[in-house]
């Protein structure tokens, strides 16, 4: 192999003869006002890179609740013979001490802590903190646009989500407790006030805070794809653009499409629950009493909702695919691998998930002929994934690898990616999913594949990006002490779970004492507790990592310390209101120029020289 | 674009330009129609798969027969009027618009001014249907009287309208539980078999999707008129002379107002219709 020709770019330089000049500072935007206080810049900004920063920092506090959940419990699953008594202190009536000091977690309170983990992991940091900050931090950075389409509407869209964050966060703290039917709120436990404790006012809140958390939604998606389609800077045509942003752009979409329906949804639910109709319910008893509701069918409630539902999983994944996409072609100093094979592959899988809803609902009582159509598309989705992987491991190989943090994570969503996809086959088949439905197997898989991979999409890009968001690089040692604490915690945590599935222990359950057929598994329930309170604490490494790199982090010195080749990195260390001072960049090739022709990297602002072969 | 290249598809798609010809505000308006136009999906096929699963659902024809000054056997002549004033209230709203690329405040301010009237005039029969269904038929959420017979029969007792003891009934066809002096008026009935029955309610859904989904559609065409009314003063007020920008803002509550239109085409279709 040739040598490679080591190169430094002056971009400002560069922009300033070549760039685009969008007569942005002409109207005197340099001395903004909302540049002036510290509530206008900081709290109520209207400015992409704050906003980003806000959705990170609140998904990051809500994922330190929703793990402190999960680690209580798994304490429960893991060790239901100890005295949870030292917890009174924190949840107060929810833990029942006896006359001897023996503490139990109540068993509504368990419930409703599985149902609000999981709503606020899926929708709250892997919906609002994944693709909110990135989608925020990343499109007008990387398409060379100045702001979003409409800053105002930005900033909406994250106060509606802090607003739908504060109901959800007052839904913990009401006497009859949030809601504990499942982060699904399958009715007629969601649907009947009286049902159980935790179906009053918590399910009031929980629907309302959802309402709130679907018009932030919107208002986001909306203004990202408004923004990549009519805000790239000139040169940048659709197939220019890195992979985060086609994976963003698809995942608006998805979102645009299939959250509306959850809001239908929603809002027969909120009928039912207030006014007294039955859309959802018919013919029930409760204290044997025959309620007035007929007709009704709670099936149509779990059509409207996986219809968001299972779009919602690429909605999670997309981003971290996108992500990783890029982090991976820079840290390899390679050109990703089929790039346009990766766009098709995002936008079909994005296409076939509307397409999939009900292999969620094999066993719901659903006509079993209509099972065949999403068994065939289910198990389609299988070959654009499959396209992805084979392109990550193709661009890895023969690469020159740097495995810095954030390729380590990377490589790691790769590895989690291709274990969960795995299991997904077997769930996508009525007939094993029949077997395995409501069992960790379906716990197992699907936090492997879209909540641990999701997480490390996540992290690549939070390590990876986080020169560009505060100046400063996160410590390299507590980073890889991260990684390998939590790449071997959470598959310790999440493998054994399959094994209990396909032995059929099921999900959901408070306690397995008086099942003598699952008595056997109390050992691994254990070690699976074990791990789960070790990638907890591994967390707060994380956490202390990025809080305090913030403050004493080491400076950036360069504008562009990984050498990566797109729009951001050629604008300030400390990019101000407009991203670039000057003009825009004017783009000229795609974004994965990494050692091509023997030259090491070859920015997108970068003029293509003569007799060079254009790849895009 | 001052772009000199000779294809004008890559250009377009070229960046620095506006690929689908429309501003980033119009673009936003047809997302959130798109979005909104899935919320009413999601409404109209639960109508369906509810209707569906029912074999007693009213007929249309039937239901929605009353018109106004007493008159009744009048199928679909009501919802015929609001639906031509909410159509004729479209046209008025592109009249607007097309003056608004004429930058002529005067004939914006005139042809939104019969919008906001048409709008105001079909919320208006809105509000006299559900209160003849409401207060004359008494249809509720929790009581449905209009029905369909599930199988024939022989009426053993008369309502003292049109129904007299010794008449006989097909399955299938429509009829209505009376309410008299606050008690209902089930009559009782022998089948074919001879056995004897008293006439069940007709399915709650059909209230509740009525009520719930022209109630979700006319909260649409309400919050249309809030904003018609605000950009028409908005015009008084010259504010989009300024922006010379031929009136956008004028265009965007349009096609929010021709999308209320539109779903009302398929609510109408799935409701009276079909």
């Amino acid at each position: 192999m040739a040598e490679i020709k080591e190169v430094t770019y002056q971009p400002d330089s560069i922009i300033e003869e070549l760039g685009y000049d969008d007569h942005f500072h002409d109207h005197g935007h340099d001395g903004d006002k909302y540049q002036v206080g510290f509530v206008s810049k900081y709290i109520f900004s209207t400015d992409h890179k704050i906003i980003a920063k806000q959705y990170l920092i609140t998904g990051i506090i809500w994922a330190i609740i929703a793990a402190g959940m999960s680690v209580i419990f798994r304490l429960q699953l893991g060790f239901p013979e100890e005295s949870m008594a030292w917890l009174r202190p924190l949840l107060g009536k929810w833990i029942v001490v006896n006359s001897e000091g023996f503490g139990t977690l109540a068993p509504e309170f368990y419930y409703a802590l599985v149902t609000i983990h999981g709503t606020i992991l899926v929708f709250f940091v892997l919906t609002a903190g994944l693709s909110g900050t990135f989608s925020n931090f990343l499109i007008p950075l990387q398409i060379g646009a100045r702001d979003m389409a409409s800053p105002f509407l930005n900033m909406l869209s994250y106060w509606f989500f802090f607003l739908a964050g504060l109901v959800m966060f007052l839904s913990l703290f009401v006497s009859t407790g949030p809601f504990s039917g499942g982060w699904v709120a399958y009715p007629p436990l969601s649907a009947l006030p009286q049902a159980m404790s935790g179906s009053g006012v918590g399910m009031d809140l929980w629907l309302m805070s959802l309402v709130f958390f679907v018009v932030s939604v919107l208002l986001g998606g909306i203004n990202y794809i408004t923004t990549i389609l009519n805000l790239r800077t000139k040169g940048m045509t659709m197939l220019r653009l890195p992979l985060t942003i086609w994976s963003f752009l698809v995942t608006a979409i998805i979102g645009l499409l299939s959250f509306p329906v959850l809001v239908a949804g929603f809002f027969l639910l909120i009928f039912d629950r207030t006014i007294g109709t039955s859309f959802y319910l018919s013919d029930i008893f409760i204290g044997g009493e025959a309620l007035n509701h007929t007709g009704g069918s709670p099936v149509l409630y779990q059509h409207l909702f996986w219809f968001l539902g299972h779009p919602e999983v690429y909605i999670i994944i997309l981003p971290a695919m996108g992500i990783v996409s890029e982090v991976m072609s820079t840290h390899a100093r390679k050109p990703i691998f089929g790039y346009k094979a990766m766009i098709v592959s995002i936008a079909s899988i994005g296409f076939l998930s509307f397409l999939v809803w009900a292999h969620h609902m094999f066993v719901s009582g659903m006509n079993p002929f209509i099972a065949n159509f999403f068994i065939l598309f289910t198990l389609i989705i299988a070959i654009p994934s499959a396209i992805k992987v084979f392109n990550w491991l193709t661009t890895l190989y023969q690469g020159d690898l740097h495995l810095r943090v954030p390729m380590l994570f990377a490589i790691g969503f790769v590895s989690f990616f291709i274990s969960g996809g795995l299991t997904g086959l077997f769930l996508g088949n009525a007939p094993i999913d029949i077997q395995v439905h409501d069992t960790y197997f379906v716990v197992g898989h699907f936090h492997i594949v879209m909540g641990v991979a999701a997480f490390f999409g996540m992290w690549a890009g939070v390590y990876h990006w986080f020169p560009k968001m505060y100046g400063r690089f996160m410590n390299e040692t507590m980073g890889k002490i991260h990684f390998w604490l939590t790449l071997i915690s959470a598959y310790m945590v999440f493998w054994p779970m399959q094994y209990l599935g396909i032995a059929g222990v099921p999900r959901r359950y408070y306690s397995f004492d008086s099942f003598q057929t699952f008595s056997m598994f109390d050992g691994m329930n254990k070690v699976i507790t074990v791990f789960a309170i070790i990638a907890f604490f591994t967390q707060l490494i994380f956490i202390f990592n990025f809080f305090y790199s913030i403050f004493y982090g080491r400076k950036v010195k360069s504008k562009n310390p990984w050498k990566a080749t797109t729009l951001e990195w050629s604008t300030d260390i400390h990019p101000g209101h407009g991203n670039w001072e000057g003009k825009l960049p004017t783009v000229h090739r795609w974004p994965y120029d990494y050692n091509i022709d023997q030259v090491e990297y070859k920015p997108q602002y970068v003029p293509v020289s003569e007799g060079e072969e254009v790849i895009h | 674009m001052a772009s000199t290249t000779a294809n004008v598809n890559v250009d377009k798609w070229g960046g620095a330009a506006r690929p689908m010809k429309a501003s980033y505000g119009k673009l936003m308006i047809w997302f959130f129609l798109l979005s909104d136009a899935l919320t009413f999906t999601g409404f109209l096929l639960s109508y369906g798969a509810l209707r569906m699963s029912n074999a007693a659902w009213p007929v249309p024809d039937h239901v929605f027969s009353s018109f106004p000054g007493g008159l009744h056997h009048k199928p679909l002549i009501f919802v015929t009027v609001m639906t031509f004033v909410l159509i004729v209230s479209s046209v008025t709203m592109f009249k607007a618009v097309q003056e608004g690329h004429r930058e002529n405040k005067n004939g914006v301010v005139f042809w939104m001014l019969l919008t906001v009237l048409g709008g105001a005039a079909f919320l208006g029969c809105q509000a006299w249907e559900w209160n003849t269904l409401i207060n004359e038929e008494h249809m509720t959420l929790s009581y449905n009287p209009f029905a369909r017979h599930t199988e024939s029969g022989t009426y053993l007792e008369g309502d003292g309208h049109e129904i007299k003891a010794g008449d006989t009934f097909e399955a299938g066809d429509s009829y209505l539980i009376h309410k008299h002096e606050g008690h209902w008026k089930r009559l009782k009935y022998k089948n074919e078999q001879g056995v004897v029955k008293k006439l069940q309610f007709g399915p709650q859904a059909f209230g509740q999707l009525f009520f719930c989904i022209t109630g979700f559609h006319g909260f649409h065409v309400f919050t249309g008129v809030l904003f018609l009314l605000i950009i028409m003063l908005n015009v008084l007020s010259g504010l989009y002379v300024k922006r010379k920008n031929h009136y956008e803002m004028v265009e965007k509550v349009g096609l929010y107002w021709h999308f209320v239109d539109l779903v009302w085409v398929f609510v109408f279709l799935c409701f009276y219709l079909l």
